[in-house]
């Protein structure tokens, strides 16, 4: 990667309590979103949650109604052109020119970027397994974004962003695809990936940002927001507990009795209290469950801070 | 027959979405041929001042190129000689937008796969948007009809314009139909569809302006549009050329279901090859040009063999005799202050000037289409910068319709040379009478820019505004519409050349229009969302 701009920063993209309304609706409500130097952070949000007006607004497509966005140390919506030589963008939606080749495309948005390295483009192409000689309009879903994420992955920029690139990969092309962007990263760059597919995000990303009606909900690695959701609890105590007294325990809620044991939720950081309580009944079987990652996220999509007043749309 | 259902649905969905449409395209031509025909009847009242106006231009090549032969010498004939024909070429362009637009352009954008996964036949779009395109010829021809009877026109002559409509308007719907089925991309439906009906209109403009004798006029029956003319409504009255109309139809819809069956969803039965796997494009512009290079080597074909025909038609109109009664009224219909054949000619070049418009429209008007895609994002993400971006798409338009202008005058003019005997000269003069309609065409694309700039959700408002310059520029003084409303075109303030004399004020400010349009459009497109909310 190179890092001709200055020195290298520590933060590529810094937004904070950006705004967007259409019209009636309100896109992003006061968002934050912080992605460092070198690393590939998750963007995760349900549908319509201002994941994609986020990113349009971070290549300066469209222009924020408030707040502050910073990319690469730049405005993007002043400094288009010096900023674009130094990302890539696969969009969600990959549209194509109908009777251009995937390879003329290639070769058209890398010559706009300022240049496709070829031994990168060859190696991409071949791993990615994409026919170059075909016209756009044949190409089905998937290797549309195969032909976009070789001109982004052939160039050499600084930063990769990505709008749920894979949903139309198979799990083949999938792998490699995480392959190439942990090679990415391993040169030095960053990348802001967003995604719906949980797996993904668990093997490749370093952080991840869960937003959700154009705000953010939580930020921090995997571990971080594994610890902040909540932990099952199931025990079989030898003495006849409160269940008040258990509702009682700071972060426990769900409680209920279940076949003569007690069984509750416990917010992950608050684990040691419940032991403690619980082993002063005399503990004779304990299951913990830990969440899921599809539970985290269904949590997060679910239920975190209120929702704006209308719901925001997909932009 | 299987295959057929959902068609009901289908066609309740196709009819909602033309709501607006058809009845409003339906109105727009009856009222037209309704307006004409009143003016024309409240200007002569009594028809011997009619028909002496008439047998000045009965039989003008110039004119019956243009509009077709008289089909008598009444009043009634007088009153709608203007709008049959071109009447049934919109009618003509209505059929080709409803059919094409239920068929290719919705299978090209993949709607047509997510209500094909549905319970719905093979065969049920290509039916439901042929009935729909058949529903909106008749009831244009049904309601023109009962208009001008309405107007006090004859009411035989006036089903007989009806049934030459149906012939012309059916057999669009079935050409269309097979188009849909040969090409892979709505845009190539375009062409063949509107191809067709450019090489209709030209085969019978040289069918009628042939001398009586001679077998050329046996072209016009090679045209459909011919046979909506040979009907002949206030003359002869052969609504039983009803027959070829309806054997047309049948045989192309027959045909283009027959093609349905030959190939997959989404493929065409015009083969895409393997191309390169190179690319040689390196920017923006180079992809705008490369993106625009099939319309316009298109139109130049088409530009071409218009300039061929109007300068051999006129040949035959230097035949006809002059007098200061034809010239009276050429110029009442739009003419200029020269000589006849100079009038033909200004005709001819003011209404390829206008088509020459819509091309640089929809040359410019991409920009909204590449956003609407979603294949501008993936350029502007780029280090491109959105006016340049722009810009190209605004002077591949200039540039193109700048090209198909000259192309015209300079292959008219080596025709007509052929008859004067001095090719430099006619070439000067026609290659002059075509640049000299530019500054008028640019405002149109300027205009076109800031409709996609400021209100891009209503960019296809140019194409009604386009289509208002051209009737009122045909249409206004025989309608007796006040002045202003004429000069509101821009075509309106153009000398008719060659025959008149070029007015550089008129030319500079029409230019600087056109610029300044063009500035505007960019810094509304510069300030924006791309894409547009």
């Amino acid at each position: 990667m190179n890092h001709v701009y200055g020195q290298r920063m520590t933060t590529a993209i810094e937004v904070s309590d950006l705004r967007k309304t259409f019209g009636h609706t309100v896109a992003l409500d006061g968002l934050d979103l912080e992605v460092s130097t070198g690393e590939i952070h998750g963007f995760l949000g349900p549908n319509g949650a201002g994941k994609s007006t986020t990113i349009r607004i971070l290549l300066g497509l469209m222009r924020s109604d408030g707040g502050t966005a910073t990319l690469l140390g730049g405005d993007p919506w002043r400094e288009v052109e010096t900023l674009h030589r130094r990302l890539a963008y696969v969009p969600g939606d990959v549209a194509l020119w109908p009777n251009l080749t995937g390879g003329e495309v290639i070769d058209l948005l890398g010559a706009l970027r300022g240049g496709l390295d070829e031994r990168r483009r060859a190696d991409m192409l071949e791993r990615f397994d994409l026919d170059p000689t075909k016209k756009s309009r044949s190409y089905s879903k998937g290797n549309r974004q195969k032909v976009a994420l070789v001109a982004a992955l052939s160039s050499d920029v600084e930063l990769l962003v990505l709008d749920e690139p894979t949903s139309g990969l198979d799990p083949l092309m999938e792998a490699v695809f995480k392959d190439a962007v942990r090679e990415f990263r391993a040169a030095g760059g960053t990348v802001l990936l967003s995604s719906h597919i949980l797996s993904e995000v668990e093997s490749v990303c370093d952080r991840v940002s869960i937003i959700r009606a154009g705000r953010n909900v939580e930020s921090g690695t995997l571990a971080q927001l594994r610890h902040l959701s909540r932990t099952k609890v199931t025990a079989l105590l030898e003495r006849a507990a409160s269940l008040p007294d258990l509702a009682a325990l700071p972060g426990v809620s769900d409680v209920r009795s279940e076949d003569g044991q007690v069984a509750c939720s416990v917010e992950t950081h608050h684990l040691g209290g419940l032991l403690e309580w619980l082993g002063a009944h005399g503990i004779r079987n304990l299951t913990s469950a830990p969440p899921t990652l599809e539970e985290l996220f269904m949590d997060q999509y679910r239920t975190a801070t209120p929702a704006s007043p209308e719901a925001a749309t997909g932009r | 027959m299987t295959g057929f259902t959902g068609t009901g649905s289908l066609l309740r969905l196709a009819a909602r979405r033309d709501r607006v449409l058809i009845p409003a395209s339906v109105l727009a031509i009856a009222l037209v041929v309704a307006m004409a025909a009143k003016a024309t009847i409240d200007l002569y009242p009594d028809s011997g001042s009619a028909l002496g106006a008439m047998r000045s231009v009965v039989d003008n090549p110039a004119i019956v190129a243009l509009y077709g032969p008289f089909t008598s010498l009444s009043l009634d004939a007088f009153a709608t000689f203007k709008t049959i024909l071109m009447g049934a070429v919109f009618l003509c362009l209505l059929a080709y937008i409803v059919v094409r637009r239920h068929t290719r352009t919705e299978e090209e954008s993949g709607r047509l796969e997510l209500l094909g996964a549905g319970a719905i036949g093979r065969r049920a779009p290509l039916a439901a948007a042929v009935l729909l395109g058949t529903i909106a010829v008749l009831l244009t021809a049904l309601v023109t009809a009962a208009v001008a009877i309405g107007v006090g026109l004859d009411s035989s002559g006036s089903v007989a314009l009806g049934v030459a409509w149906t012939i012309v308007g059916l057999t669009w719907v079935g050409v269309t139909a097979v188009a849909a089925q040969l090409a892979e991309t709505a845009r190539g439906t375009a062409g063949l569809s509107i191809g067709a009906l450019g090489v209709a209109f030209l085969l019978r403009a040289l069918g009628d302006t042939a001398p009586d004798d001679s077998p050329v006029r046996f072209l016009t029956w090679l045209s459909p549009l011919g046979w909506g003319e040979k009907v002949a409504p206030y003359g002869a009255n052969r609504v039983g050329l009803v027959a070829l109309g309806i054997i047309a139809y049948a045989g192309l819809v027959l045909l283009a279901f027959t093609l349905l069956e030959r190939r997959d969803l989404g493929a065409g039965l015009l083969p895409s090859r393997p191309g390169a796997a190179r690319g040689t494009l390196r920017s923006a512009g180079a992809l705008t040009a490369r993106l625009a290079r099939g319309t316009v080597v298109g139109w130049l074909i088409a530009y071409g063999v218009l300039a061929v025909v109007i300068g051999s038609i006129a040949g035959n109109v230097v035949d006809f005799v002059d007098s200061p009664e034809t010239a009276a009224m050429l110029r009442r219909l739009g003419g200029s202050a020269g000589t006849i054949v100079d009038t033909f000619f200004a005709t001819e070049i003011q209404v390829a000037a206008i088509a020459a418009a819509a091309l640089g429209i929809a040359l410019v008007t991409r920009i909204r289409t590449e956003e609407t895609a979603g294949r501008a994002e993936s350029v502007l993400a780029t280090p491109v910068r959105r006016t340049p971006w722009a810009l190209g798409h605004v002077l591949v338009a200039v540039a193109a319709t700048t090209l198909v202008m000259l192309v015209l005058g300079l292959v008219a003019g080596a025709v007509d040379g052929q008859r004067t005997g001095d090719v430099g000269a006619s070439i000067a003069s026609l290659v002059g009478a075509g640049a000299a309609t530019l500054p008028a065409v640019w405002v149109c694309i300027g205009a076109a820019l800031v409709l996609v700039g400021y209100v891009p959700r209503f960019t296809g408002l140019a194409w009604p505004v386009l289509i208002a310059f051209f009737v009122v520029g045909e249409l206004a003084e025989l309608m007796n519409l006040p002045h202003w409303v004429a000069s509101i075109s821009p075509f309106h303030h153009l000398a008719r050349l060659p025959g008149g004399s070029a007015d550089a004020v008129t030319l500079t400010l029409l230019t600087l229009t056109a610029v300044a349009l063009v500035v505007i459009g960019l810094a509304g497109l510069r300030r924006r969302d791309v894409p547009a909310a």
